[in-house]
């Protein structure tokens, strides 16, 4: 894993939830894209944002500033540290002309939240069911699922720091209940 | 009070830290580690309750959590009271005011007892009898007394002020109960590398070793080598130790839930911290260590508070240092009373007698007995006793070899010990949904074959002794840690000294040479069902276990029966003359204990209930004064009243300036599907009625969707953006209903056409400006579109910039009204908005809410899905036969609309519909007849679904459903109202500008 991820803080906004165990904090915005086609268009947007695109189901990959993510077998999610999204949008697009696909713009769609801290897993099995164990859950891994009633897409950067997207509605919904989670961890 | 019944040292209570606090009132003193039960004994305080039905003065029997009579109220402040605590699992802390319930005035003087007096009255089956005739009196007089003498404790009368968590855990084993079972599991299962969470409903791990003083593990004192191994657990960071944690539910899949209570115990419990923890975990592999529950005796009168089980006096005496009496008399069929009577002596307590049933008992625990000086009388037994809130003396009986009993006179004491040996707990087994087996050699109902994967390990599947019952746990752990990996250890059991198993144990009533006319032996405390109930119940013909236990209440208490159902069950046995099996057990069912609604519901509720999704311009909103309506999870504005408007004012006003100026609304909560690839144009030619093949790049058109009968299920404006590129809306309500549709035909039915789907509902935040003058409002933000109408003609899209954001502008109305519908990324969605507001305040336009949008297309005769249509509709029905592509070879439902049922004259059809009186205004879903007053059971002609009072029209107006609708223009018809039916004139739904000159201009 680079050291440098394509999320980072939004240094505008102040953290959600600061414990000596675990932070909650906003990404800065980003240029997101919703690709989904053929393995062929996979890899020629792969080679337009300069990250393959995953064919493992569940894997993720990433570059210098970008990162794309496995959500189905016909659908990936780039995330590009870009500030033009249109700019962005018209290159993939460009490299993937002869390949039939779809690739829509769902920068907008989606905040993110970065949760992390060795109480990162703990804080996000409040509401998420799944099993955070390496073995079951490794670095790199993304996924779709559940976060209480809200739908997110999840994805482990490294041991201790999770990335959580949801569609921007949903994410005072999100962001309540893992304060109200992180509540006890500052309790004596 | 002073602690007069406590022991001079001993017990893991700490003497150096005093705990005050008070039960009724009153001010009593116990030590930390006390739980309320062995504080009270401590201060020699057994009446703790009054009993369900007969309010019979009740003392504590157990001290887990099993407890049938100390049943407690805690409040912590007003409102917020929890009834039914059991006294042996709350844990005293300074401060603490608990509450005894079922009684009035007071506990020691209760005018409830006259039920107790009336008894004869309130036998087995006594609701179902009394509550019968005449009918009359069931709703004025019944009901309302059984309601108001139903339930136990108070209920709190405030919300909740607590917080409760959630927390999803996952695990290799999960061990429920810590005792030597469970303590060897949890080891044994650690050592192999396992992922472990063993889990205790009691505040401290260890279960029967810390109250064991006697026995040897490896050498060291039990409750040392508990110590250890619960140091050797905690230090593993695989594995999760949880006291205070109740494994109250197991469900499929090996999900068991746990409860745990946070800060129940504390004095000052931070705020910061839950009150109590929902745990849902997925364990690979249970082993299930609950143990056993030993069973009281059934004689007359042994209910007496004093009276109590012999381990339990065991427990308080050892672990806490409380004493149960003074002076004591045994009762037991078992030997593991024994234990009890050589550690009270050894403490100083006056053992009367031990009462056995049986002839001539032996064995080490006899002998230690014995040898103690514990006077031993076999074939005894207890026939009665006496003392009104409180034993005062025993009756002993001589049990002849023919079965009668003759009187040995009384034995004064404090308190009575029973043991009628022990009940395995099956509990959780039962829950997983496995089928126990009757096991006549332990004389008790076992676990039988898995249905999941868990296994039970100790008592708790009649395994006894404290050498076998490590090792059945430590088996147990192996076993479950090899299910799952590889790596498993066999673990080193260690050697054990002392705990040898008691032998003994007996089910049902005992003899005695008393009136049965007069006595009462209670099986089931906290109901009140004696085991002349159960008598009675089988004679009236109750002769299945689980008929009894609903016509008797046995064993409908907080413990499930847990204490009582294994002495009911030989009543009836006895009294059918069944073998046990044959009468059967009933199920155990989740929660194992009560469990505080709070804890299921975690942190699902109020506002955190469901998500509340709001639109980038709800501040907006909010500071305008609007008022909000719910649409799915949305928060919508639905009118923006100016001080000391009405709604109606408000809406008419709105109403009025979009017709009349121009209006601005926020539709971002609308669905929109981006649809792409090389095939889209066919899919959505395919999925909607109208024809898409031939849509122009740059134009728009209204779609309606159906489902596969032919009903309408979603409607919405596509525009096409590009030769490949589809923007779809759809409503909000149904936006993740029509793309789960559409995905679902394109995986399943269509798996060729190369088109895909993408949700761009939040991309968006969509601006609709109306009215006559919305070009002129929106021109000046606009660049590199040309809004003239010739170039950007009603029902088309342009992409461009608004206020320097790029957008894709719509030219469409759902008003009547010339207007935009602006997509501007969500982000720039407010800033937009305020720069077209401006704008429209500048020309004396105004915002309106959903409620205006329903009225001004309700004037057009544009419909809701959902609110004209309501899943039966095809497109026909609501006038819209022009939406249906009538050369087109397919789409979803096409086939459906000419099913006989739907070409068939006679359906309901859209209409308008103007009341004579122009003042009334219709209530929707009102039923529409031919006749003013029809003749009962005369079908209605249809209903309203839509009734507004129109400024526009300057009356009210309504929309129907209506049999032949379109056949009955000029019509009157009548529709029901609270006030009597009114006259109604059936005409066009199309109420206003009719030839739709306006929006196109």
């Amino acid at each position: 894993m680079p050291e440098k991820s394509v999320y980072s803080a939004n240094a505008h906004l102040s953290p959600i939830v600061v414990t000596s165990n675990v932070r909650v904090e906003e990404a800065a915005p980003l240029v997101r894209l919703s690709l989904r086609g053929g393995e062929a268009a996979a890899s020629h947007a792969g080679a337009s944002i300069g990250a393959p695109l995953p064919l493992e189901p569940l894997t993720s990959t990433m570059a210098d500033k970008a990162a794309a993510f496995w959500l189905g077998p016909d659908e990936w999610q780039i995330a590009i540290q870009e500030g033009d999204a249109t700019a962005v949008f018209e290159r993939v697009e460009t490299a993937m002309a002869d390949t039939p696909h779809s690739l829509v713009d769902v920068s907008e769609r989606n905040r993110a939240l970065i949760i992390s801290g060795p109480k990162a897993a703990w804080l996000l099995n409040s509401q998420i069911f799944l099993d955070f164990d390496e073995a079951v859950f490794p670095v790199g891994m993304v996924t779709r699922t559940l976060f209480g009633k809200a739908d997110i897409m999840l994805w482990r950067q490294s041991e201790d720091i999770f990335v959580l997207e949801a569609w921007r509605s949903f994410m005072p919904y999100v962001i309540e209940l893992l304060q109200e989670a992180s509540r006890e961890l500052e309790a004596a | 009070m002073t602690q007069d019944f406590r022991t001079s040292a001993g017990g893991r209570i700490d003497r150096s830290s005093p705990v005050d606090f008070t039960f009724d009132g009153k001010a009593y003193r116990g030590f930390a580690g006390d739980t309320l039960a062995s504080a009270l004994l401590a201060n020699g305080i057994h009446l703790v309750g009054r009993s369900y039905k007969y309010h019979r003065p009740r003392g504590i029997i157990t001290a887990g959590s099993e407890e049938p009579n100390a049943l407690v109220g805690i409040a912590r402040e007003k409102g917020q009271n929890t009834p039914n605590l059991r006294a042996p699992q709350v844990e005293i802390y300074q401060g603490l005011n608990a509450e005894s319930q079922n009684r009035y005035p007071s506990l020691s003087f209760d005018v409830g007892a006259v039920n107790d007096l009336l008894s004869p009255l309130f036998v087995a089956g006594f609701y179902y009898k009394t509550f019968m005739w005449p009918r009359s009196f069931w709703q004025k007089v019944y009901e309302p007394f059984i309601r108001s003498a139903a339930g136990l404790g108070k209920a709190p009368t405030d919300p909740d002020k607590d917080r409760y968590a959630n927390h999803y855990a996952h695990c290799d084993v999960l061990v429920i109960g810590s005792g030597p079972a469970g303590l060897a599991a949890a080891t044994a299962a650690a050592q192999s590398g396992a992922r472990v969470i063993l889990c205790d409903e009691q505040s401290e791990l260890g279960g029967s070793l810390l109250h064991d003083r006697t026995s040897a593990v490896d050498g060291k004192p039990a409750v040392d080598w508990a110590a250890d191994a619960i140091r050797a657990l905690s230090e593993n960071d695989k594995v999760t130790l949880l006291p205070r944690t109740t494994g109250f539910g197991y469900y499929a899949q090996n999900f068991v839930a746990l409860a745990e209570r946070v800060t129940d115990h504390l004095a000052n419990p931070d705020p910061r911290l839950p009150r109590e923890r929902l745990w849902q975990v997925r364990a690979k592999e249970v082993v299930i260590a609950t143990g056993a529950i030993e069973r009281p005796l059934v004689f007359p009168e042994n209910d007496r508070p004093g009276v109590m089980m012999a381990e339990a006096g065991r427990i308080y005496l050892n672990r806490y240092g409380a004493m149960a009496g003074k002076r004591v008399v045994i009762a037991t069929a078992c030997d593991t009373a024994y234990r009890t009577a050589v550690d009270l002596k050894a403490a100083g307590v006056d053992v009367a007698v031990i009462a056995d049933l049986r002839p001539d008992p032996a064995g080490v625990h006899v002998d230690a007995a014995r040898s103690a000086g514990i006077r031993i009388e076999g074939a005894c037994v207890v026939t009665g006793t006496k003392g009104r809130l409180r034993v005062k003396s025993a009756r002993l009986g001589r049990i002849r070899p023919d079965g009668s009993v003759t009187a040995m006179g009384e034995e004064a004491c404090d308190s009575l010990l029973m043991s009628g040996g022990w009940t395995p707990n099956v509990s959780l087994y039962s829950q997983s949904r496995g089928k126990v087996a009757w096991d006549e050699d332990a004389g008790a109902y076992l676990p039988g074959a898995s249905v999941q994967h868990e296994r039970s390990a100790g008592s708790c599947h009649g395994v006894f002794g404290l050498q076998a019952v490590l090792e059945d746990g430590y088996a147990a752990g192996e076993n479950a840690a090899r299910a799952v990996t590889s790596a498993a250890k066999r673990p080193k059991v260690p050697a054990v000294t002392g705990g040898e198993e008691g032998a003994g144990g007996t089910l049902g009533a005992l003899p005695h040479d008393r009136d049965p006319a007069r006595v009462r032996a209670f099986i089931d405390f906290q109901n009140d069902v004696t085991a002349k109930d159960v008598k009675l119940a089988v004679r009236e013909g109750f002769h299945s276990i689980e008929h009894i236990k609903r016509y008797t209440t046995t064993g409908m208490a907080t413990d499930q029966g847990r204490l009582s159902n294994m002495n009911a069950l030989s009543v009836a046995s006895k009294t059918l003359e069944k073998p046990i099996p044959q009468v059967g057990l009933t199920t155990f069912r989740q929660p194992y204990t009560p469990v505080t609604f709070g804890t299921f519901a975690t942190t699902a509720r109020g506002e955190a209930f469901d998500p509340v999704r709001r639109t980038p311009m709800h501040d907006w909103a909010v500071e305008k004064g609007a008022e909000f309506e719910d649409v799915s999870l949305w928060k919508r504005a639905w009118y923006f009243p100016k001080p000391g408007e009405s709604m109606h004012d408000a809406v008419a006003r709105e109403c009025a300036t979009v017709r009349e100026s121009v209006g601005i609304f926020d539709a971002t909560t609308l669905g929109k599907i981006e649809v792409v690839g090389p095939d889209a144009a066919e899919f959505l030619n395919r999925v909607y009625t109208n024809p898409f093949l031939k849509l122009g790049v740059g134009r728009l058109r209204y779609g309606i969707m159906l489902n596969e009968a032919g009903f309408i299920m979603d409607d919405g404006v596509v525009g096409r953006i590009a030769e490949e590129r589809f923007h779809v809306t759809t409503t909000t309500g149904g936006a993740p209903r029509v793309l789960a549709h559409l995905e679902d035909y394109l995986q399943t039915e269509w798996p060729d056409l190369n088109v895909w789907l993408t949700s761009t509902t939040e991309q968006w935040a969509v601006i609709a400006v109306q009215g006559p003058k919305a070009r002129d409002v929106i021109a000046p933000l606009v660049e590199g579109i040309d809004l003239s109408t010739e170039s950007m003609p009603h029902m088309s899209v342009r992409e461009g910039k608004i206020c320097g954001v790029p957008t894709r502008l719509f030219r469409m109305s759902f008003t009547g009204e010339a207007g935009y519908e602006i997509n501007v990324p969500a982000s720039r969605g407010r800033e937009v908005w305020d720069a077209v507001w401006n704008n429209v305040e500048a020309v004396g336009g105004a915002p309106y809410g959903t409620e205006t949008m329903h009225v001004l297309r309700a004037e057009k005769g544009y419909i809701i899905v959902g609110q004209e249509t309501d899943g039966t509709v095809v497109p026909d029905d609501v006038g819209m036969d022009w939406a249906v592509g009538k050369k087109k070879a397919d789409f979803i439902g096409m086939r459906s609309l000419a099913r006989p049922d739907i070409v068939v004259a006679g359906r309901k059809q859209l209409v308008g519909v103007l009341t004579n009186d122009p003042k009334v205004i219709l209530e929707e879903g009102a039923q529409v007849t031919a006749e003013a007053s029809p003749a009962l059971k005369t079908p209605a002609l249809g209903y309203v679904t839509s009734s507004y009072y129109s400024s526009a029209l300057g009356r009210s107006m309504a929309l129907a459903m209506i049999a032949d609708g379109r056949g009955r223009m000029g019509d009157t018809l009548y529709v029901s109202t609270a006030e009597g039916a009114v006259a109604v004139e059936i005409v066009s739904p199309v109420f206003y500008d009719a030839e739709g000159g306006k929006q196109v201009a």
